[in-house]
């Protein structure tokens, strides 16, 4: 790739000016990540599966689930899926409840087969992904953080300066008629951009590893001052899954944001780290 | 250079992550079923293992509860009634004639009954029992402390780990079993209970006496133990993973 120009400084191709804007570590931590968070989702929802409600607390008691994912068979014989979160309930047949097996036939699960690791229902196999997983997940991050914050990513890259937090009421509006910064300011993460890196790295990612950790019984003897932050067991279980969707959320605008600000551009700047900057108008 | 239109371009993007998601699904499940990938996987035990032994004194204690907040309705799972005609007439004679058998590597084997059991030392504690599925009830357990037990009948050198047999066969008449090591055997909390909530442990939950081991997943509490077998290694029982879920795919250390 050496031949679209590399430099930090920049070098005018085709119309446009590249930069070198990932570094290897980020780029190959960010790959290792999208991996790592594909298998620990889908096998986290075959874990889920197993148990498909959530509570607050310590306990798990019956009539007490904030979420609960079932199928129920009607007065008529007819059967359902039902998803409840606190007082509501909502058809969800043939997605969350009920849906079809390998076989091609409907039947009780909590998330459907195609969402689960391994696709079949199967716990203890779920588990040995999961926690393979989850010691690449969090090795992975603790690299990543270590350098980000040794090389200065983190403080460099990723926190707002001031100027661009005065800016912030701008840079929403311009998001959401999907203009992006060109020129000078694409080099850069825009305000948006860091902010949401900064909670998922500093705030979304720590937590989902905390609560998932504050579900083992050995670290509860271990640090049993996690369970009182959590505010229970059945309470980290369920914060773990709302990291989860949380995780899912930022992923969905993620991959949007990629898609629609210039997918090719983006997907080259993390694979080569080369960014094409568009000249400005 | 660029004459593809978006549409198709987001006609390919989809097209290509469909392909890849399924390539991806059916690529797992075959990578799920291969055994040198499963033990590939099970690297992770090891290390979690290892980790949480170091997090964990060999004394520090799985957190008690107290009486309010007791599970008002403690689940019980697994095997809850048991279609054998000695332990059905064990349960008629309320545990009478039953008698623990400990043996295996250790001095001095014995046989225990539910009475001499009561007289050893015991604790009572209020904790937290956590479903490998993923629930989780409170219970108050009163039982024999196992370390009391072991010095009693005293282990020779190779003891490492304490193979529990159980009264009952899971499904397709497999016995049930488990093992724990040393290291939890002698832990303060480690007890064979008697009795759970203040009244003689029940049928579902076990009688007349189970495992407790709080720093792990439930299915390590056996219930309807009938005897404890000292050993160097459970290499030679069952499918030799060291315990009747363990034979299935399960962690032998159940501590996450």
């Amino acid at each position: 790739m050496d031949a679209q120009g590399s430099d930090a400084n920049g070098k005018r191709v085709d119309g446009g000016e590249f930069v070198y804007r990932h570094t290897l570590l980020v780029r190959a931590t960010h790959w290792v990540n999208v991996l790592c968070l594909l298998i620990l989702l889908m096998s986290g929802l075959q874990i889920f599966n197993a148990h498909p409600k959530l509570y607050f607390g310590n306990r798990s008691d019956p009539e007490q689930e904030v979420l609960a994912i079932r199928a129920v068979q009607e007065p008529d014989g007819t059967v359902t899926g039902q998803t409840t979160i606190g007082n509501l309930s909502f058809d969800t047949t043939g997605v969350l409840g009920l849906s079809k097996g390998e076989g091609g036939e409907l039947e009780s699960r909590g998330f459907p087969s195609w969402l689960t690791l391994p696709s079949y229902r199967d716990l203890s196999t779920g588990r040995r992904w999961h926690f393979f997983f989850a010691w690449l997940f969090v090795l992975n991050g603790l690299l990543y953080l270590g350098y980000s914050l040794w090389s200065g990513h983190l403080r460099r890259d990723l926190v707002p300066t001031g100027p661009q937090l005065k800016h912030i009421g701008h840079d929403i509006v311009e998001h959401v008629k999907l203009r992006f910064p060109k020129g000078e300011e694409s080099k850069r993460y825009n305000v948006l951009q860091k902010l949401a890196y900064l909670a998922v790295v500093l705030l979304l990612l720590p937590l989902v590893i905390l609560s998932g950790l504050t579900m083992s019984p050995g670290l509860n003897a271990a640090f049993p001052f996690m369970l009182d932050f959590f505010g229970g067991r059945q309470s980290a279980r369920t914060i773990h899954f709302l990291c989860a969707t949380g995780i899912v959320l930022f992923v969905i605008v993620h991959v949007a944001m990629v898609l629609l600000s210039g997918v090719w551009n983006n997907l080259r700047s993390m694979i080569t780290g080369h960014y094409r900057i568009e000249p400005a108008e | 250079m660029n004459p593809i239109p978006n549409l198709s371009r987001r006609k390919f993007l989809t097209r290509i992550s469909a392909a890849g998601s399924a390539l991806l699904l059916g690529g797992c499940d075959r990578l799920s079923q291969s055994p040198t990938f499963r033990d590939f996987l099970n690297m992770a035990e090891g290390a979690t293992q290892k980790l949480q032994r170091l997090a964990l004194s060999s004394r520090s204690l799985a957190r008690e509860y107290t009486e309010a907040d007791l599970s008002a309705n403690f689940k019980a799972n697994g095997s809850t009634n048991i279609d054998d005609e000695a332990y059905k007439a064990h349960v008629r004679e309320s545990f009478a004639n039953w008698r623990l058998k400990i043996d295996g590597l250790v001095e001095r084997p014995a046989e225990l009954s539910l009475e001499e059991l009561r007289r050893l030392p015991a604790r009572a504690q209020i904790t937290r029992h956590d479903c490998v599925e993923g629930w989780s009830a409170i219970g108050k357990w009163k039982g024999a402390q196992l370390s009391q037990l072991l010095q009693t009948v005293g282990l020779k050198p190779k003891a490492r780990y304490l193979v529990l047999h159980c009264a009952d066969s899971f499904g397709l008449g497999a016995p049930y079993y488990e093992s724990i090591d040393l290291i939890d055997a002698f832990h303060p909390q480690t007890i064979l209970a008697y009795e759970m909530n203040d009244a003689a442990l029940a049928v579902p939950h076990g009688a007349p006496i189970r495992l407790r081991v709080e720093r792990q997943l439930g299915y390590k509490q056996a219930k309807y133990i009938m005897r404890i077998d000292v050993v160097s290694t459970f290499a030679m029982i069952g499918s030799g993973r060291g315990g009747f879920w363990e034979d299935r795919g399960y962690e032998w250390y159940a501590g996450i």
